[in-house]
């Protein structure tokens, strides 16, 4: 086991890890930051997305050691300053971008980057965008409306396919 | 996953001399080295992470063409080489999905070798030069069947070097699953002929398909290559598509990347 520090949602941070240890369980279980989660553990669903440098990144599939010093945002760190809910959860909200909300923090933490990359996205590239991320209740079409919200767009409506 | 020893140097020299040890393993971006831990497939000693070595990061124009640092994200490639080689950033920019392309390198893929992984064919495809600790390879002698390179033991991929074609594109035909590419072509136009490198389809991994290039080269459109057929023998066939159907996609498309080409 070895220290290991970065700094999480603004704050620097420290725990041991061991060689194996994933980002996700040195979030999960070093620092009890619960909300990233586990979905499939083989970097398919999504579930675990987190941002590592501003870069959304699957947590389950990279080394908490690997990332000494990075800076890594959470879920528990989207929300504004006063506790209220960000714009993109706030649309996730509204539109009922989540049934079961499982999904919940890796759609918002990969929806946040493709917004910081690409401000008005068509729905084309939301969906394009959220390939990696699976939601297991199938609510897709809410989830792109909140995205689509979030980025001050008109939300279309989506014709279920 | 079995536990190991880290580290993490910050020189190609500091991380062949930490590669010298025994079960001593390179890890690049690890999206598929970590998969293949979690499996128990590999089981290494000491990883040695590439991914804090500034001189194995980023795109730059250099003698030969487009050099690619070999622990340079996909993403990253998708951006920086657009604006020198559009078929290659878009090639980077197909791969998986965004988080997977903020991890995964074009070093990592390439020393994988995996059958259905599309950097592969942009490097033989294009001719590429492949830059080690220890020497230059060529593509046609870097490749040697699925999953093996000429990569000997201790050697890591340090750099990738493009020669940048007159028209180039790659056509991938997603296997949606896994984002792999169920087959995919990648073709590039110099000045003194045409490659076509294909992906996802053989046994042997990727693999050069000569009668198209002598067709292509003499004649630059998918109506060139109408009359030839490709042998299914050797081709993959799995659940997801049988060895006659990945023959087919082959040449088809080839058509599609010879039209695309730009």
């Amino acid at each position: 086991m070895t220290k290991v520090t970065m700094t999480v949602n603004g704050k620097a941070v420290s725990a041991e890890a061991e060689g194996r240890t994933l980002l996700v369980n040195y979030l999960r279980e070093g620092l009890g930051l619960t909300g990233t989660h586990v979905g499939c553990d083989t970097s398919q669903c999504g579930a675990c997305v987190v941002h590592v440098n501003g870069k959304a990144v699957k947590s389950c599939t990279v080394f908490a050691a690997d990332l000494e010093g990075a800076e890594v945002r959470t879920i528990e760190g989207m929300a504004n300053a006063d506790g209220s809910l960000s714009v993109i959860q706030q649309a996730f909200q509204d539109h009922h971008g989540l049934q079961c909300g499982f999904c919940t923090p890796g759609m918002v933490m990969s929806s946040a980057a493709l917004l910081a990359e690409n401000p008005k996205p068509s729905e084309a590239e939301v969906r394009h965008y959220l390939e990696g991320n699976i939601c297991r209740c199938t609510g897709y079409h809410n989830i792109i409306k909140a995205v689509l919200a979030a980025s001050g767009q008109d939300v279309p409506a989506v014709a279920a396919e | 996953m079995h536990n190991f020893d880290f580290t993490k140097p910050s020189t190609i020299a500091e991380a062949v001399k930490a590669l010298s040890a025994e079960g001593a393993q390179a890890l690049s971006g690890g999206q598929t080295l970590i998969p293949t831990m979690k499996q128990r497939l590999a089981a290494p000693v000491t990883l040695v992470s590439l991914t804090g070595i500034a001189e194995m990061q980023g795109v730059c124009m250099g003698e030969g063409g487009l050099h690619i640092g070999a622990a340079t994200p996909h993403a990253v490639v998708a951006r920086d080489a657009a604006a020198h080689y559009p078929a290659l950033a878009a090639l980077a920019g197909g791969i998986g999905d965004p988080a997977v392309r903020n991890r995964g390198t074009i070093g990592g893929s390439i020393a994988n070798n995996d059958p259905a992984a599309c950097y592969p064919s942009a490097v033989l495809g294009s001719g590429a030069t492949v830059v080690t600790n220890r020497r230059k390879i060529a593509a046609d002698d870097y490749f040697q069947g699925m999953f093996t390179t000429a990569l000997e033991e201790g050697e890591i991929v340090t750099s990738v070097v493009f020669p940048i074609p007159e028209k180039a594109a790659y056509v991938k035909f997603n296997q949606p699953a896994s984002r792999f590419a169920l087959t995919g072509v990648f073709v590039a136009k110099f000045k003194d002929g045409v490659r076509v490198a294909v992906t996802g389809a053989s046994n042997d991994g990727v693999f050069r398909w000569a009668e198209a290039e002598a067709a292509l080269s003499a004649d630059f459109s998918a109506k060139a290559i109408a009359g030839l057929t490709v042998d299914a023998d050797g081709m993959i066939s799995d659940l997801h598509g049988t060895a006659a159907y990945r023959a087919n996609l082959v040449k088809v498309l080839t058509g599609r990347a010879v039209t695309a080409a730009r």
